[in-house]
């Protein structure tokens, strides 16, 4: 299976959750579904959207996002994110970081809602009409507090290290994506490569494991996250992202950013 | 070497940090893209100082191992005691904006998103501000979108607020209420931040920022800079004009 075929798995208009740039981008996957042609997919970045949701937007793949910021770190703001939310060519649902673990949180564990401290105040959360503040019921009174709906994304994918063929996928420290995969209804996942065994059996590798009963799908895809980094695998090649970031700001420039590094398959760093 | 803007920007974030006046920083977290404040915290350690740091976007050793979920449940139980934030648009009741500009969501220019400002800002018992633009654009009367609210009604829980608020310019305090010139940058003067800051804020005769010692200096030019070179690389060569091997990055990318 590569990415392409995972990408085959993903729907039109699919709520697709993402983790930010530092957490297991799985970029590869990103350009298989611009070569796809995916349409009207709903991002979650969790908590936050980088390099792989911008170049989803900038490729018309995306109807709305749902995010705490996107940003490229170092290379500066988002180019596509940015031009597309000045055009109203997507739709934004601003979410603030802490928000969107819990609401998945709850959806990891099965409740319709989760509290949240702080928060209050935010037009951010005047602006989310899906969360709801109550009066603490096990205070005596006059303690608001923030309650946020349980949110199960459609799918979920990152890319990690490695997997077994039981479908375990070892993510390391960035354990938050178990998370994401207990929420998600369906989770697909690209890694640098497959090992024999079972990862479970590895007393020093099982805390960092995502169990094969969350996961939908493995697809073997070397520099997966590039031009993002991977944990110790590999570092981030910011000369690439800043090269992505002054193409960008452009649509022709973006398209033929698009056209060198994303739509021919063999164009994908080897 | 002359001391730079940056490295006084850094000293008036170390002198902030240590002020005695403030609720105790044991532990200190920093979020993405922030070298000065980051800086001003290894500088701290680095003094001596015991203070636990978590540097959110540290590629080896990163403290977290749920990511930053974690870094956002340790807040909420106070285990977090100063954080720093900015701005696209700051106010004079240290209201943040880093929505955007013009209707919601930003229409008129977007900036990357409120990230957990409207969480951190309550949880956390002091919040250093940092932005180093400091004109009229960014220091505005009213934040177009509040983020996060630099004062909440009473009731509301929160831990504390803005401790202070740190430009290219200057330094103000922030009470509570409203923000006080503290201390000028060299290259400004009071007339020059009244010109350049769009909100009202008292004024006494602010003295000028002091410049880094000597022994911070070495300590920024030497072991800081080591200790912030895998994280902000870009800030070091800048900076420092410490030379970064990017062959390895380069060579695996290519």
């Amino acid at each position: 299976m590569t990415s392409d075929d995972l990408a085959a798995l993903v729907p039109d208009g699919a709520l697709l959750a993402l983790p930010p740039d530092n957490s297991l981008a799985p970029c590869e996957f990103a350009r298989a579904l611009v070569r796809r042609g995916a349409r009207g997919l709903r991002l979650l970045g969790v908590p936050v959207s980088g390099f792989a949701t911008d170049l989803l937007i900038g490729a018309g793949c995306v109807a709305s996002v749902q995010t705490s910021a996107v940003t490229l770190g170092e290379a500066g703001t988002a180019p596509r994110f940015t031009d597309a939310v000045r055009r109203g060519a997507i739709e934004v649902i601003d979410a603030t970081c802490p928000a969107i673990h819990t609401m998945l949180q709850a959806a990891e564990k099965g409740v319709p809602f989760m509290p949240l401290r702080g928060v209050l105040g935010s037009d951010v959360a005047a602006h989310r009409p899906d969360w709801k503040t109550i009066d603490n019921p096990f205070a005596a009174g006059g303690d608001p507090i923030l309650l946020l709906p349980a949110l199960s994304p459609d799918i979920a994918a990152f890319h990690a290290v490695c997997a077994d063929s039981h479908g375990n996928v070892w993510v390391g420290r960035r354990r938050e994506c178990a998370t994401i995969a207990h929420a998600s209804r369906r989770t697909l996942v690209t890694v640098e490569r497959m090992v024999a065994g079972n990862l479970l059996d590895d007393e020093r590798m099982a805390p960092g494991v995502i169990s094969g009963v969350y996961v939908e799908a493995v697809a073997v895809t070397a520099r997966g996250a590039w031009p993002i980094g991977l944990l110790d695998e590999y570092a981030m090649d910011g000369p690439h992202i800043a090269e992505y970031a002054r193409l960008a700001r452009t649509e022709e420039g973006f398209a033929s950013y698009l056209a060198r590094h994303v739509l021919p398959p063999s164009a994908v760093a080897a | 070497m002359t001391v730079s803007r940056e490295e006084m920007l850094i000293g008036a974030i170390a002198r902030l940090i240590l002020d005695p006046a403030a609720p105790p920083a044991r532990h200190i977290a920093v979020g993405a893209a922030s070298p000065i404040p980051a800086a001003a915290c290894w500088l701290v350690k680095l003094m001596g100082h015991p203070v636990r740091l978590s540097l959110l976007h540290r590629p080896t050793g990163n403290p977290f191992t749920e990511g930053t979920r974690e870094l956002f449940d340790l807040a909420g139980q106070g285990r977090i005691d100063l954080f720093f934030l900015g701005g696209g648009q700051i106010d004079g009741q240290a209201n943040l904006n880093l929505v955007g500009t013009g209707a919601w969501p930003g229409r008129a220019a977007r900036f990357p998103g409120s990230f957990g400002s409207a969480f951190m800002y309550l949880m956390t018992p002091r919040t250093i501000l940092f932005r180093e633009e400091h004109s009229r654009r960014v220091l505005v009367p009213r934040v177009d979108i509040v983020s996060a609210p630099g004062i909440s009604p009473p009731g509301v829980f929160r831990r504390g607020t803005a401790q202070a608020l740190v430009t290219g310019r200057c330094v103000f305090r922030f009470d509570g209420a409203g923000f006080t010139l503290a201390s000028i940058h060299p290259g400004d003067t009071a007339q020059s931040v009244r010109e350049n800051t769009g909100f009202d804020y008292a004024e006494a005769d602010a003295p000028p920022t002091p410049a880094p010692t000597q022994a911070q200096l070495d300590l920024l030019r030497g072991p800081v800079c080591d200790e912030m070179m895998e994280t902000y690389p870009e800030f070091c060569r800048r900076v420092w004009r410490r030379a970064t091997d990017i062959s390895d990055n380069a060579g695996k990318a290519a």
